[in-house]
Order: structure tokens, then sequence, then C-alpha cells
């Protein structure tokens, strides 16, 4: 096995540290006294730094070092966070991502920019226009006690540098208590025998003792003691003052020990972090369709062992094909699940898109999203993620209007956009909602007839008539604006969904908003179908498709002959015999059946020989070498090894369609 | 034409004297492929045929769990087709089309050997007189009597996805 | 005078790593490819601090710690292991080999640095 190239492991790690300052940022925007968030930044900004510059982004690391000062400033309270500073440091963040992809690029001119944006904004943070400034933090008085391992010193630990450790968490009083040492005929001078009492006065955290003795923590005695109460800032430097003064304050061994003896420290924090760390494991997606692959082949590996094992009379084989069985199961099905994400990562960058969207236009805009930790496969997500971004600019950008407007409507001044996430019978359902004027159906249909796209007057739906803003060549938009047309319309939109095999509804109420729904399917390597057979190949068809099985009668299949159209429910609906289409060459069996599949109102019948029944059909993609054959979107492999071609059900609904204009035109 | 056939086979050897093939024989006649694009022989498997592809590679069999194309390399050469027999043997290559790695099996009606092939026993196809089209071979080798046949897989398999692709 | 540091790892690009941090920090620097070669390097001089890898070729890092150590000129000098996993039996394990702290893998530079000033004082 080959190490991955480190330098690809950290533009990994600093896309998600990223991600996480952006998300820090924007949250502390709502809530400037959010002290978590304050950390959280910082913490981000500081690792971005430290492995950048460790990975050789020295410009990376220089211009994330001044960000980074910035926010330690913040969360040591001497200067407090302000949207001003906030936004120089979202601007910032996006130049660090130029930084770490592009390290070699002329990004000078850039960093110095926003470092005086940066600069402008601490200092006016600085002069206290802003936010009032969190108090410091509070100080707290410890008592510490403690003792090293008696070869400490022999093993390489010095005892000095940690007592200077102590200095620097605040104002310290050490005592050495020296009784323990032994008399000089019996001492070893390299072992330790001197224990110390410390009295420190900080405003560091407990975590920060424990961290000046975390290399000999384990072996060695820490009594830490908290004794006073948080004081005030001012009053423990005369406190403290007054024993120190006290005579013979380096060397005595009369201080007395502490009253209470706490439990002794532990190292549970760093455990805690340990157990923390091995809760993730980085795994390439290619290693997940690897074994996504193996698991397919097991399954059919598996499907001959019981084909073996239900023609052989050996009940011991028998019972462990089933246990095969029962395990290959469970173990695809581990599978799906391992590619499982939940949107939270997806929804999180609208966060930062709304924020900028409300920049650009002047309207006020807030995001409120719902069900992020709805799981859905990586791969889909990474496909939803271009269409979303048009459908919420197309929001914010036509839907909502300004603050004016919206006042004038009686309507709160903030727009809202809605995001929401949910799993419903195998599919997710994401909805984008706003509560802006809604789609305004006379321009729709206004723009559709002159562009030809329907006859005059022509009688649609509410669904039909919003569904044809999916079109190409499709915009309502008065001005094109700088958000959207972008030259990508509302049809890529479509098209994109539509290869995810999912379905697109619209909602709209005037002065009310709109509400678009995508529904997709929870994955794109599995599928429900329906295997049937044509002639001596099986062939599946997605069942999200499917309407209906039915039997093609004798009359019926000799009266259509020519006509090729059978009556459902009292309309016609073309059917495409698959036999003649696929050339088999084969007789007809004596029972066609027809499965009756659509797409959206369009309804095109399939006459088959034989439904072989409900199949769970792993997808694979057809070969660059078929990707002419418009007929079939992907291959499956069956229980017994074969290969079954999965329909394309859009190109066949055209096809009839087709076939039935044709028909028509022929009369 | 001459010249751009001589340039393809000094493509094929680029610069080495000797090259490590697979033969196999398809209607009676030897080819060879290099043997390093060649990823396994398969016995013969159950095909599945893909109504509506080109003949050239008109099925798709089940290579452990991906579904491949299986080529049928008579069909560019014209030649008749031969029924199935036990030496009857699909050799599975990946070959680069349009800068992507592409699986596909190669029907042939027996494998022979691995063997090295001498530049100097090499020559570019003959420009007239022959029934195939010159592009489709990068050079024949002499052995004994006999001629060995490097097919040029780039293209007789671009050639196959152009015109398909414009019939799409 | 600055102090000197042994580094002892067999992977160039930790060493080239470690060594530029510590030197920009100014500390002096001597490397090693492995524990044979470190304990070499410490036969022929004196070092105030040694920062190893315990994954090593011919000589892994915690031997090299346990023969150091019954060197007496070394005794007591610190010796920073440095690991991938936060794993507290190996940590103990080291420790009782003679080894006075560590740092996970991967680390940062700084953190490094911080540690060589940890353990070395100001």
């Amino acid at each position: 096995m080959s190490f991955p190239d480190p330098i690809a492991v950290f533009r990994t790690e600093a896309a998600e540290l990223l991600e996480q300052i952006e998300a820090g940022l924007l949250d502390l925007n709502v809530n400037l006294g959010d002290k978590d968030q304050v950390d959280a930044v910082f913490r981000g900004l500081h690792t971005l730094k430290g492995s950048g510059a460790m990975f050789g982004f020295e410009a990376l690391a220089a211009f994330t070092h001044h960000c980074e000062t910035a926010f330690d400033r913040v969360r040591k309270g001497e200067v407090p966070a302000t949207h001003a500073l906030v936004t120089a440091v979202l601007g910032a963040r996006d130049h660090m991502r130029a930084l770490v992809e592009t390290p070699m690029g002329d990004h000078e001119a850039m960093s110095e920019t926003l470092l005086d944006n940066l600069r402008r904004a601490v200092d006016g943070a600085d002069s206290g226009d802003a936010a009032a400034p969190a108090a410091g933090p509070a100080r707290i008085l410890y008592k510490i006690r403690f003792s090293l391992p008696q070869n400490a010193m022999a093993n390489g630990t010095n005892p000095l540098p940690l007592l200077d450790e102590l200095r620097d968490l605040g104002t310290c009083r050490i005592v050495a208590d020296r009784s323990k040492i032994p008399s000089l005929d019996v001492l070893a001078p390299t072992d330790l025998h001197i224990a110390w009492d410390v009295e420190l006065l900080t405003d560091q955290p407990r975590s920060a003792i424990d961290d000046v003795f975390i290399f000999v923590m384990d072996d060695m005695e820490l009594v830490v003691e908290e004794v006073a109460a948080p004081v005030e800032p001012e009053a423990p430097v005369t406190t403290i003052k007054a024993p120190a003064a006290a005579p013979e304050p380096t060397i005595s061994s009369s201080l007395p020990a502490p009253a209470a003896v706490a439990s002794p420290a532990t190292n549970a924090p760093a455990d805690a972090k340990a157990a923390k760390a091995a809760e993730n494991v980085r795994v390439p997606a290619e290693r997940l369709d690897e074994l996504m692959d193996r698991v397919g082949e097991l399954v059919i590996a598996q499907s001959r062992l019981s084909q073996l094992a239900g023609g052989s009379g050996d009940l011991q084989l028998r019972a462990v094909s089933e246990d095969v069985e029962r395990l290959s199961g469970e173990l695809r099905d581990t599978m799906m699940v391992l590619r499982m994400v939940p949107v939270t990562q997806l929804f999180g960058r609208f966060r930062r898109l709304v924020h900028d969207l409300a920049n650009e236009t002047g309207k006020r805009i807030e995001l409120v999203t719902e069900g992020e930790t709805t799981e859905v496969d990586k791969s889909v997500i990474e496909r939803l993620a271009d269409p979303m971004v048009h459908l919420v600019r197309n929001s914010c950008d036509h839907g909502l209007e300004t603050a004016e407007e919206r006042r004038v409507a009686g309507k709160p001044e903030a727009g809202r956009i809605h995001l929401s996430a949910r799993q419903q019978a195998g599919e997710v359902i994401i909805t984008i909602k706003d509560d802006g004027r809604g789609i305004n159906k006379d321009r729709v249909r206004a723009k559709a007839e002159s562009s030809g796209l329907i006859q005059p007057n022509a009688s649609l739906t509410d669904q039909e008539l919003y569904q044809l803003i999916f079109q190409p060549g499709f915009s309502t938009a008065q001005a094109v604006t700088n958000l959207s047309g972008r030259g990508v319309g509302m049809d890529v939109v479509k098209r994109t969904i539509d290869a995810l095999r999912g379905t697109i509804n619209v909602v709209s109420r005037p002065g009310e908003g709109s509400e678009i729904s995508l529904a997709i399917p929870l994955t794109l390597a599995i599928i429900d179908g329906l295997l049937v057979r044509v002639g001596n190949a099986r062939y599946v068809i997605p069942l999200s498709a499917v309407e209906e099985c039915l039997e093609l009668s004798v009359e019926e299949d000799m009266r259509s002959r020519g006509r090729s159209f059978i009556s459902l429910r009292d309309s016609l609906v073309p059917f495409l015999r698959l036999r003649d289409l696929f050339r088999t060459g084969t007789k007809p069996d004596p029972f066609q059946k027809v499965v009756v599949i659509s797409t959206g109102s369009e309804r095109v019948g399939l006459v088959v020989d034989q439904i072989i029944g409900d199949h769970q059909t792993v997808i694979k993609g057809m070969s660059k070498l078929h990707h002419d054959v418009g007929m079939f979107s992907g291959a499956t492999i069956l229980g017994d090894g074969g290969v079954a071609l999965i329909l394309d059900v859009g190109h066949l609904v055209a096809e009839g369609q087709q076939q039935e204009a044709h028909l028509r035109a022929a009369g | 034409m001459n010249q751009a056939v001589r340039k393809l086979s000094e493509d094929l050897w680029n610069g080495r004297d000797e090259l490590e093939v697979l033969t196999f024989e398809i209607a009676g006649e030897t080819f060879a492929l290099e043997a390093f694009i060649v990823q396994e022989i398969l016995d013969l498997l159950p095909e599945t045929s893909v109504p509506g592809a080109k003949a050239f590679v008109g099925s798709v069999i089940n290579f452990r769990g991906k579904v491949i194309p299986l080529a049928d390399i008579r069909l560019a050469f014209g030649m008749e087709a031969t029924r199935p027999t036990i030496d009857s043997r699909i050799i599975v290559i990946e070959i680069e089309i349009d800068d992507e790695p592409v699986l596909a099996g190669i029907r042939t009606d027996k494998v022979h050997e691995v063997t090295t092939l001498q530049r100097s026993a090499s020559e570019p196809p003959p420009s007239v007189g022959m029934r195939w089209r010159p592009d489709f071979i990068d050079c024949l080798v002499k052995r004994g009597s006999e001629f060995i046949i490097l097919p040029n897989l780039q293209v007789i398999f671009s050639a196959q996805h152009d015109r398909s692709a414009t019939a799409a | 005078m600055s102090a000197t540091i042994l580094t002892v790892d067999d992977s160039a690009s930790i060493r080239l790593t470690t060594r530029v941090a510590l030197t920009n920090a100014g500390y002096q620097v001597t490397e090693a490819v492995d524990g044979l070669d470190g304990l070499a390097k410490l036969n022929a001089g004196q070092f105030d601090l040694i920062v190893t890898d315990l994954n090593m070729p011919n000589m892994d890092g915690l031997t090299m710690i346990r023969e150091l150590r019954k060197l007496p000129a070394h005794m007591g000098v610190p010796v920073i292991f440095l690991t991938t996993e936060s794993d507290a039996e190996l940590k103990a394990e080291a420790k009782a080999a003679g080894a006075t702290g560590w740092l996970t893998k991967p680390f940062d530079p700084e953190s490094l640095v911080k540690i060589a000033r940890k353990v070395l004082g100001k």
C-alpha cells in the first residue's frame, strides 16, 4: 500500500478547516459574544497556519498568522468581536482558500489589501466603536502540590523548566519541600526527592496546569486545589503579595499542606481526546467504490453457492450457505450506509452564499435550515450543490422583494429562505422555500408563448406552467443581474436533477412565496428495479418509473398491430414492443405483458415477454464504448452472474412519444 | 500514406528492438498484442447483447463484477465468424481512449503464448494489395513462414467509437 | 550558546521538517536515520535533547532509548519520541524505556518547538 500524498492530505484537511472557520464566523456574526465560536475560529486558524507551514504553504501560513493573531486578541478579551472584524476575516478566509489551491500564484497584492482591512477592523474595534469589550476571564487562586517520580531527572525531565512554565501561567509563589531528601551517604545524585508547594493566581483554565505536567502526569503525584472563588482582577495582586512578603519564602518545610486533599489529577482529558480522535477514519471515495465492487462480487458468488447448496442434500452445506447469504446481505447494507453523509455540509455553504447575496442585493435575508442530519449518498450530495446554488440565488434575486416593497406589502422587512431536507420512502426531499412575491404565472405564460414553448391559450395546469421555467432558454428575469442570469439557466438544474433520477415540484402563491422541492433517490449506486425478460435477455426497469403491469390480451395484441396503442382506462397509451425494438429475433411468449412507465405526465407501455419480479439493482456504468447507446442508462449483475441492462426510462418515453407523433401524422 | 503508416509503426516500437507480446489466433490469422495491456485471459463467458450498439462491440460480459464490452476484432478485419470451440478465449485488455483507461474483452479462437518479437523482422503493412484498412495495423512481424499481425487497437476502437458517436 | 538537538527518523521529509523548525527556533540540529545511526551520533557528541521516531529499520526508537540510558554520558538527556498513536500503553512502555515525553504525529512544527522549549527551558 502506498502512502497518500501529504500535500493532497493537507489540502483536504485545509478545505475542512476553512469550512469550520467560515461556519464559526457566520455564527459569530449572529452572536458577537459567543466565546465558543471565537475559540473555534481561533483553533481553526491556528491549525491551518501550523500545518500550512509544515507542508510548505509559506504564504498561507504567513497570511493566516495575522488573522490568528487578531482572533487571539479577541479570545484574550483585548479587542471585542465586531461585524467589521468578522467580514474582514471572512474575506481573508476566501483568500486562504486561494493560497491553498494555488500556492505559487501571485497573491501578494490581495494579501496586503485584506490585511489592511483586517488591521482597520481590529483598530476600529480597539477604539471601542462597536460591541462592548468582553470582560477578561476571572482569576483563580490554585494551591498545587506535586512531586516527580524518583527517576524523572535520569529520564530527562528537568523540574526547573516546569516551574518556569507554572510561573508563566500567572503570579506564582513556589516553595520546595526538601523533607524527603535522604542523608548524603545514601543519596543518588540523579534521584529526585523534592516536592513543591505552589500558590498560583491565574486566569488560565485548570487544564493549563495539567498541560505543564503532561509528560509526567501518569507517574507523578499532583494535587491541585481551587482555593478561592473567582476574584476580581485587581484585588488578588495584593493578596498574593502579602504572603510573598512573609519571611523565608523560598525554602520552607513549614508551609501548611493543603487542608483537604482533592482527588488526584488524572490524565482523563488526554484520554477523552484520544478516544475522540479514533471515532473518524478518513477513506478516499474510490476505496469505497472498490469495496462496493467487491461486495457486489461477493453477493454474486454467494448466490451461486445458494444454488449449489439448494441442489444438494447436504444439510450442513445449506446451513453454511444460509449464513453466508445473511452475512453478505448485511455487508451490502452496511456498505450502503458507509456512503451516506449528512447534508450539513451542503447546507453549510448556503449560509455564506445568502450572506453575500444579501450584501450584493441590499436586501435583508434570513436563512433558516432544517433537517441537516438527513443522510444522502455522498455522490448525490456533490451533484446537488450546483443546482441548489442556482435555486437559492434565484429565490434571493427574483423571489424576495426589497425591504421597501416588503414593508408596503405588510411583510417583515427581512426576507426568509428556508432550506430543509427529509427522507421519505427511499428518497430525500430537499425544499427551497422563500416568502417572496411568488412566481408570476401570467409572465411565465407570456414568455413561454413568445418563445414558442407553448401554443397561445394552451390549457395548462399550474404545475405544467411552472415546469416551463426549467425549459432551455427560459428566463423571466427582466433585468439580468449580477447574481442570476450567468448563462446557466434553470434548464441545467432540471438536467442535473434528471440525471440523478430525481423530480422537481414547484408550488407558488402570489405574494406569499414559492417552494421548489427536489425529490432525489437516496443513492445512485443501487435502485429498486423490475426485472423483465425480452427474448433471451433480461432487463431492469427502474421501479420508480413503473406505473402498472398488465397482460396484453390476445385480441388487443392482434388489434394493435400496426397501431401500437392500448387503451388504459379510457386513454390511449402508446406502446413499444421491446422484442422488435431490440431485434431479438425470437418468437413472442404466448402471453405478452405490458409495463406502463411514466416520466411526469407522459406514459408509455413496454411490451415484454415475462415479468420476473422485483430486483435490488446495483448500478454499473456503461462502458465508454457504449456511450452512444441511448436506450440504456447502465447495467447490473444478476444473482447467476449474468448481466442485465437497465432501461433509460426518459429515452424510451421520448421514443414512444415520437412513434405516437409519427403514427398520428400518418393518420 | 506510407509515411503515416511508418510513423505509427515506429511509435509502437518506440525505440525498442524487442517487444513482449501475447499471440493469439482469429479466423486462421495470428495476431499479437503487447503483453502489458493484457489484464487477463478468460474462458468464454455468457454474453449479453446490447441492442442498438455497433456490432463490433455488440455485447457485454461480467468481468469480476464489472460490466465490460466484448469486442469482435473479426468485424474490423471483415473476417468470417467462427464457431466457439474449447480453445476459444476472451483476452481482457486495458487501453486508453481519449485519455481514459477503458477495459474491453476481445474474443479469440485460441491463445498461443507470450513471446518476444524482433523489430528487425517487422515491416509496415503494405499500402496496396491488402484487404484490410492499413491504419488498423501497426506492423507485420515475420516469423518462420507466417506473418503475425499487430493490430492498432487505438485506431480500431476510436474508429468504431467515432462512427457510433456520429450515428448517435 | 544554542542548545543542540539530535533528530532520529528514517523519513527524510520528517527530518527536514523538524530540522527547519528547530533551526529557525535557534537550535543546532544533527540528524540520524535510525536507532543505530542515532547511537553512533551520540557516541560522537553531546546533545541537549533527542527527538526520535519509534518505528525505524535496523534499530527502533525504543531500543535506542534503552541503550542510550545505559550510557553514563547521556543520562538525563531529555528524549522526545514521535508517535502516530495516542496509545497509553505505548507511552508507558516508552517512558519505562527512559523517554521524557512525546509528540503525536502529524504535528505542526510549532508544537515541536514548544516541546523543545518546554523540556529545555528558555
